[in-house]
């Protein structure tokens, strides 16, 4: 009962906390910002359930007003920005990638990178590309073409989520809630 | 830790949040509906005066706010120019900027915690399903708890790391940092049922 709130409001703190890290040190020369990242590890590390409510948790906190998105960005003005959609997947990608964690047997690290690509690539860019279509007038292509400007970072972390998951399962087996 | 409200006091932090909300979503609504260049030229002015009101200092911070548009302006603006639509392109940047603007208005003029208040008491029905206030408002303070400390600890981390290593830490770093927040997760549930638990 606690346990699910406090691994639910941890696990959102740690998202903020990934936004926050310097772009340069997650992996050699490839700028990235390691958010979306923890919102893969919501995922693959809390499973389903709570790694979407941790998620909603941590928007819930930026729309309140505090700047804990990349870049120091937050209130209800990136609500209203372009990128919307992204914010709007965030949950979905979270839910989508345990749910795959949960339901596969494969080893962590395959099952975790799977689960990241599906979940927080491809659920995630559904959301934003329909997202950056309707809020910048343009058609689902061109808003795909825009998106895909993230997308070599997003398959780093997908790699990374992948071996964090897989390094948690070798070190305690037990600390993987969405294989529990 | 810093939130986006204001420190400048304008006539806006007064008013209720809830009130402010559901202005924000009736304008925003409308601008949606807006589509010619005058119109929205209008609700972009309207909207600079309003967060001209507070001053100075606190319209150039509400315009530091917009800085992270402006990827979408360039290419955006550039797109249109290239299709020779300069006034949808007018159209779209104009409301984009309006809207954001509008938003930030309304958080830099509420408070955390009464946006905060607003939230659990939009949350309120959620109890039904096991979602009870109580809760919701535990887990925000851990949330905003929980973020120095999690930074000090990442901090520690990459110290250690660089004591060890003459490499950068890289990702490697996140394994003990992900670890260091499940230990704290349980250990946190374990102080909450000691102090009669998250009801």
């Amino acid at each position: 009962m606690e346990r699910n709130l406090t691994h639910i409001a941890l696990f959102a703190a740690l998202i903020a906390v990934l936004g926050l890290i310097p772009k340069i040190d997650l992996a050699a020369g490839v700028p990235i910002t390691a958010q979306s990242l923890g919102i893969m590890l919501c995922g693959t590390v809390l499973g389903a359930k709570r790694g979407a409510l941790a998620v909603l948790l941590f928007l819930a906190l930026v729309a309140a007003g505090l700047p804990l998105l990349s870049g120091g960005r937050g209130g209800i003005g990136v609500f209203a920005s372009p990128s919307v959609g992204f914010l709007v997947g965030f949950p979905f990608a979270a839910f989508v990638a345990g749910w795959v964690m949960e339901r596969t047997t494969l080893s962590p690290a395959v099952a975790a990178t799977a689960a990241s690509v599906i979940g927080g690539i491809g659920v995630l860019y559904v959301f934003g590309i329909v997202g950056m279509s309707v809020m910048l007038d343009k058609t689902l292509p061109e808003a795909a073409f825009l998106a895909g400007a993230f997308l070599p970072g997003d398959a780093v972390k997908a790699v990374i989520a992948g071996l964090v998951t897989q390094s948690l399962s070798r070190m305690r087996p037990a600390s993987l809630l969405s294989r529990a | 830790m810093l939130t986006l409200t204001s420190p400048v006091e304008t006539w806006a932090h007064r008013l209720p949040a809830g009130a402010k909300l559901a202005a924000l979503a009736v304008a925003t609504t409308s601008l949606f509906a807006m589509d010619t260049p005058l119109t929205l030229a209008s609700a972009l002015g309207a909207t600079l005066v309003l967060i001209l009101t507070g001053g100075p200092g606190f319209a150039l911070a509400g315009l530091r706010l917009l800085r992270p548009l402006w990827p979408f302006i360039v290419i955006v603006g550039l797109w249109h120019l290239w299709i020779r639509d300069p006034s949808g392109g007018a159209v779209i940047l104009m409301r984009m900027v309006t809207a954001v603007g509008l938003a930030n208005f309304v958080t830099m003029t509420t408070r955390l915690s009464d946006m905060l208040a607003v939230i659990e008491r939009l949350a309120r029905p959620l109890a039904h399903v096991g979602l009870s206030p109580r809760k919701l408002a535990i887990a925000f303070a851990l949330v905003i708890r929980f973020i120095p400390v999690m930074l000090d600890r990442l901090e520690q981390i990459g110290a250690s790391w660089r004591a060890r290593s003459p490499r950068r830490p890289r990702w490697r770093v996140l394994v003990p940092a992900t670890l260091a927040a499940l230990d704290d997760a349980d250990r946190t549930a374990e102080a909450l049922r000691a102090r009669g638990g998250a009801g």
